[in-house]
């Protein structure tokens, strides 16, 4: 078998998997930094247990990250050494810094985080919570930089076949970047919102009002309602930008064979690659040049443009449609909850059975729209400098295969086990209600349920 | 000689991958070695060596990330090669790694009756991880490219390294414990501490067996005479420990920390054995560390930010091992 493919498979599937959890735990660390002042605010113990039922979840889901992130790092030189002789000057400093300010940061204080609340002051506590969640935020920022550069590079010169670092601070902000950090940012912070109010709904339906759901609930929606306009403002700057420095892309993207006027916005079609054409076509009239260009008769640019030089249609165009779907249904779910929770104070049961799925909404809109934007880098690993099909490994296929085999069980296998302890969570907080043991009162005894709580 | 830093940084960050190595092998260590540990231990125990290292393993494993980090970063040929040499055993790592810590997790927030479940995986994780650590570095020290009988010796070093690792494990324990888990672990660390002396008198024996350079390092004079106080002090660490096993615990539970310095003591020899037979290769016998290095502007930019970070690092990590002394008690999230 081919190690390329393989090994692309297997890359895939590893991210896809690591990618999940920190698009959790970057914008859930700052949710319980907000159940944390509130309850220092207001003392009212239903944001403190709000606070520790998702504190466990964090808790989860920043392992799951670590674990297939140490994965992560090793697969470079497993699988992609070319990737390393090639670029290492530019990729090893940026994840350098990722370690040494970001990991170690949120590893030493996730512990007082998650079980200090009786040994440190509160002030500390409070401390160590920023400290966690800017550290998942700063983690981002690097792997967002590198990301970026590998899709738009930038401050750098070849010496010898191999990228030197000229202007760091070129590569860093290289043109994507500012976009694609701000698209992730949002998109993991619609991802929780949803997930909460995915959560709190089912909590909603199985008959539980506790205080801590209502406040969790209108959390999820309210920061779900707020968001997705801005995300859908940042993610239409982030097409311009991908237009203006990857075309090729955007072809793609639109299904748009030549480049020329008046291009329609394909919304359905099967594209066919051999044909150079779309089947079963449903398409808005100049829509494309229209969102593009903002004319009718913008010029969009073509695949034929770039003969043997673009990225497979089929996974990029639909990767994007369902993004772009996912977030207009995320629109209209989280407007139409925050209406009847600001209006009506209840929630409709049928909504409530909507939102309860949605909670993996934002697991769904944030794969495709990577899948979207790395298969569109195709056939290049870093755009222009080294092609993906170079920088493969020697190992045989029939390793990669083996282990390639054996992630994906382990990966499902874990998935069905972290959303199944996520439902168990939710549903005991939902029995629980706002009886559960006083959390975090200095007269709670000190041994409540062992680690088996 | 004249100092410049395309001569001085790879060797700096030779020292700098060395020390992340050697902390992460003393820090997860003991963490990978109570969950060796877990088969001997019963339920109730379980959680209690669970609650000894819940604030720290996250921190433990970040060393690892830190050190594959460096030799990624600054010795990418190096990383490459070893890497695909090692594919299988990595992998095996890996799986190990993930079943470990998702199983930590899993373990208290499943319903009770699974909870058996998440801890069989804990150990197997633990054991598998540490058990390929070992195969890697027998494989590593006989210069990556072995037929059957460099596997059989890797295989020897795995179960070694294992026995190692829960030797740290029980002396972790003998710390943060007290009252009869105590005493089970003092027994524990004496039946590991045996294995752990027979594995590293292995890895010696065989070391410049595995090339000629290192032989000449070994056994020529005068480079013996800077070698010797390695082994001899090493020695002397064991059969010292190994005598104050049968005193522990000591009334009012002094020394209590004891066992587990001394086993860091003697990593940290053995390492330094190590690094001292194969310096300057990074790759045995094929790359020098100035061959799998980065571009010098590469490596500086890195240094600046090592420089100013690496100690805050170090701080707060103390702090937060500060913040969990003492004995363990029970875990809560609040």
């Amino acid at each position: 078998m081919d190690p390329l493919i393989l090994s692309r498979i297997q890359f895939g599937a590893n991210i896809s998997f690591h990618i999940l959890f920190p698009t959790i735990t970057i914008a859930l660390g700052w949710v319980l930094l907000f159940f944390k002042l509130r309850y220092n605010a207001t003392n009212d113990s239903a944001w403190m247990r709000a606070y520790f039922t998702w504190v466990k979840v964090f808790a989860l889901s920043f392992a799951m990250g670590v674990v297939s992130g140490v994965t992560m790092s090793f697969q470079f030189g497993t699988n992609w050494p070319g990737y390393m002789e090639k670029v290492g000057n530019i990729a090893g400093p940026l994840l350098a810094y990722e370690i040494l300010t970001a990991f170690f940061l949120e590893a030493a204080f996730l512990g007082i985080m998650l079980f200090g609340f009786r040994r440190v002051s509160n002030r500390i506590h409070t401390l160590a919570t920023v400290l966690v969640a800017g550290g998942t935020t700063v983690s981002a920022f690097w792997i967002i930089a590198l990301n970026s550069w590998m899709q738009t590079p930038a401050g750098f010169e070849m010496r010898d076949g191999v990228a030197h670092a000229v202007d760091w601070w070129a590569i860093i902000f290289n043109p994507s970047m500012p976009y694609r950090l701000t698209h992730m940012l949002l998109a993991s912070g619609l991802t929780v919102s949803f997930l909460i109010a995915g959560l709190s709904a089912l909590r909603y339906l199985t008959g539980d009002r506790s205080e801590s759901m209502w406040k969790a609930l209108r959390t999820g929606v309210f920061t779900a309602a707020i968001l997705i306009p801005i995300q859908i403002f940042a993610g239409d700057q982030h097409g311009l930008n991908t237009l203006e420095h990857q075309p090729q892309k955007i072809a793609a993207m639109e299904a748009n064979w030549n480049t020329g006027p008046n291009v329609p916005l394909v919304l359905f079609a099967l594209p066919n690659e051999a044909a150079k054409e779309n089947k079963f076509e449903i398409a808005i009239p100049d829509g494309a040049s229209l969102v593009l260009r903002h004319s009718t008769s913008g010029v969009v640019p073509g695949l034929n443009d770039y003969p043997g030089n673009h990225p497979p249609v089929f996974p990029v165009f639909w990767g994007f449609r369902i993004m772009v779907g996912t977030g207009i249904l995320m629109l209209l779910v989280s407007w139409s909850a925050a209406f009847f929770l600001k209006r009506r104070h209840s929630l409709p049961k049928p909504l409530a059975m909507l939102m309860v799925p949605m909670a993996l909404s934002g697991w769904l809109a944030t794969l495709a729209g990577w899948y979207t934007t790395e298969i569109g880098r195709q056939p290049w690993l870093v755009t222009g400098v080294l092609k993906t099909a170079d920088a493969v490994g020697p190992v045989a296929g029939s390793h990669v295969a083996l282990t390639l085999a054996i992630y994906l069980v382990l990966y499902v296998l874990l998935l069905i086990a972290y959303l199944g302890v996520l439902v168990h969570l939710a549903l005991k907080a939902a029995k629980d209600g706002d009886n559960s043991p006083l959390p975090g009162v200095l007269n709670a005894p000190m041994s409540q349920p062992a680690a088996g709580e | 000689m004249t100092f410049d830093w395309p001569t001085a940084l790879p060797l700096i960050f030779a020292g700098l991958m060395g020390l992340a190595i050697l902390i992460y092998v003393i820090l997860d260590g003991f963490d990978l070695g109570i969950g060796i540990l877990f088969a001997a231990a019963e339920d109730a125990e379980q959680d209690t060596m669970i609650a000894a290292i819940g604030p720290f393993w996250d921190a433990n494993e970040t060393w690892l990330v830190l050190a594959v980090g460096l030799l990624l970063v600054a010795f990418p040929l190096a990383h490459g090669v070893i890497l695909t040499a090692l594919y299988i055993p990595v992998f095996v790592l890996l799986l190990g790694l993930i079943l470990r810590g998702v199983a930590f997790d899993f373990r208290a927030k499943v319903p009770t009756e699974r909870k058996h479940r998440w801890n069989r995986i804990f150990f197997l994780g633990s054991l598998i991880a540490s058990l390929a650590q070992g195969y890697m570095l027998g494989v590593y020290v006989l210069g990556l490219d072995v037929g059957l009988g460099g596997m059989a010796f890797g295989v020897l070093v795995a179960f070694c390294l294992a026995a190692a690792y829960a030797a740290m494990g029980a002396a972790w324990v003998i710390y943060k414990t007290e009252g009869e888990l105590q005493k089970k672990a003092v027994r524990w660390l004496r039946t590991a501490l045996v294995l752990t002396a027979l594995g590293m008198a292995a890895v010696s024996l065989a070391t410049p067996f595995a090339s000629p350079r290192i032989f000449d390092k070994w056994f020529v004079w005068p480079e013996m005479l800077y070698l010797s106080p390695l082994p001899i002090l090493s020695a002397l660490l064991f059969l010292w420990l190994w005598r104050q096993t049968f005193h522990l615990p000591k009334p009012d539970d002094r020394h209590s920390l004891m066992p587990f310095l001394t086993l860091a003591a003697i990593f940290a020899l053995g390492f330094a054995g190590l690094a001292w037979s194969f310096y300057p290769f990074v790759v045995p016998d094929r790359l020098t560390i100035w061959q799998a290095a980065s571009a010098p502007e590469s490596l500086a930019i890195i240094l600046a930010g090592t420089v100013v970070v690496l100690p805050v690092i170090i701080f707060y990590s103390f702090y937060a091992y500060r913040v969990f002394g003492g004995k363990a008690t029970d875990l809560t999230y609040d």
